[in-house]
């Protein structure tokens, strides 16, 4: 009787755990998968209440719900790139989008023309930016920049060493200024303050 | 001093604290003379923002309701 009860009360707690983080989970799943943001969160909610007797310390929850969402996103590779290109690190390494912006000057009459130049994306081509990325990048970059995890913590949600990570942080950040820079291109970010 | 290219490789990593004491240091050092990189340092915060106010995704209100449901009959 009293084992029902307490498995009653941990299910309750993992409800309103669950229905607390659905608005952060979602808008997680979408920055990772895009469209089958949905989906991913279904899985991870199946997942977590199979797993919740698991989870010993509550306060960790919130943190433990993301790291099963993650690696829903991951497992199913619905974290795949969007339009995944060959990326040449080397000439990758090189890359600045400071000097990028300032060598090509895009807006010749600004007097803050990188400001304008980032001026130019909104939240939802920042998202499209990063579905561009390549999953091994685009998942630290999005859980570090955007949901203000640390490294550390991001390793121990990927299983990978902290160096992995940072090594990735780097790589990413790169591939992020490059695929900004292309996307203004593609989209006329560069071209309109021109005319 | 490192030179700029040290120093710019090191941006992201210095403005996230997980560069050591050192090399902490030596980009302070080279900051503090160069003002190209410290303003290629502002760009790499402005880049940061842009990032983290992408970060906002509403969820829609059927999406909701559809998640609910399953937790729903997760309960039953």
């Amino acid at each position: 009787m009293a084992r029902a009860a307490d498995r009653d009360e941990r299910m309750g707690d993992f409800h309103d755990l669950a229905r607390d983080q659905l608005p952060r989970l979602y808008s997680i799943a979408r920055r990772l998968v895009g469209d089958d943001g949905e989906d991913a969160v279904q899985e991870c909610l199946l997942k977590a209440y199979r797993g919740y007797s698991q989870l010993r310390d509550p306060d960790a929850g919130p943190a433990w719900l993301v790291s099963i969402l993650v690696n829903c996103c991951r497992d199913s590779g619905r974290a795949r790139a969007r339009s995944p290109r060959p990326v040449d690190f080397e000439e990758l390494e090189q890359f600045s989008l400071y000097r990028k912006i300032a060598y090509e000057d895009p807006f010749p009459y600004s007097d803050s023309l990188h400001l304008d130049f980032l001026a130019g994306f909104g939240p939802e081509d920042v998202r499209a930016v990063l579905m561009r990325l390549p999953e091994l990048y685009r998942v630290p970059l999005v859980l570090v920049y955007m949901d203000g995890f640390l490294a550390k913590e991001v390793a121990r949600m990927l299983d990978a060493p902290l160096g992995t990570v940072l090594a990735r942080l780097h790589r990413g950040r790169k591939l992020f200024e490059k695929q900004l820079w292309d996307y203004a291109e593609e989209n006329g970010l560069t071209r309109e303050a021109r005319g | 001093m490192i030179s700029c290219h040290e120093a710019v490789d090191q941006l992201w990593e210095y403005l996230d604290n997980t560069v050591d004491e050192v090399d902490r240091a030596k980009v302070e050092e080279h900051l503090a003379r160069c003002r190209r990189c410290c303003a290629e340092m502002e760009f790499a915060q402005e880049l940061r923002r842009a990032l983290a106010n992408g970060a906002e995704v509403d969820i829609p209100r059927d999406v909701l309701n559809r998640l609910q449901q399953t937790l729903e009959e997760l309960e039953q």
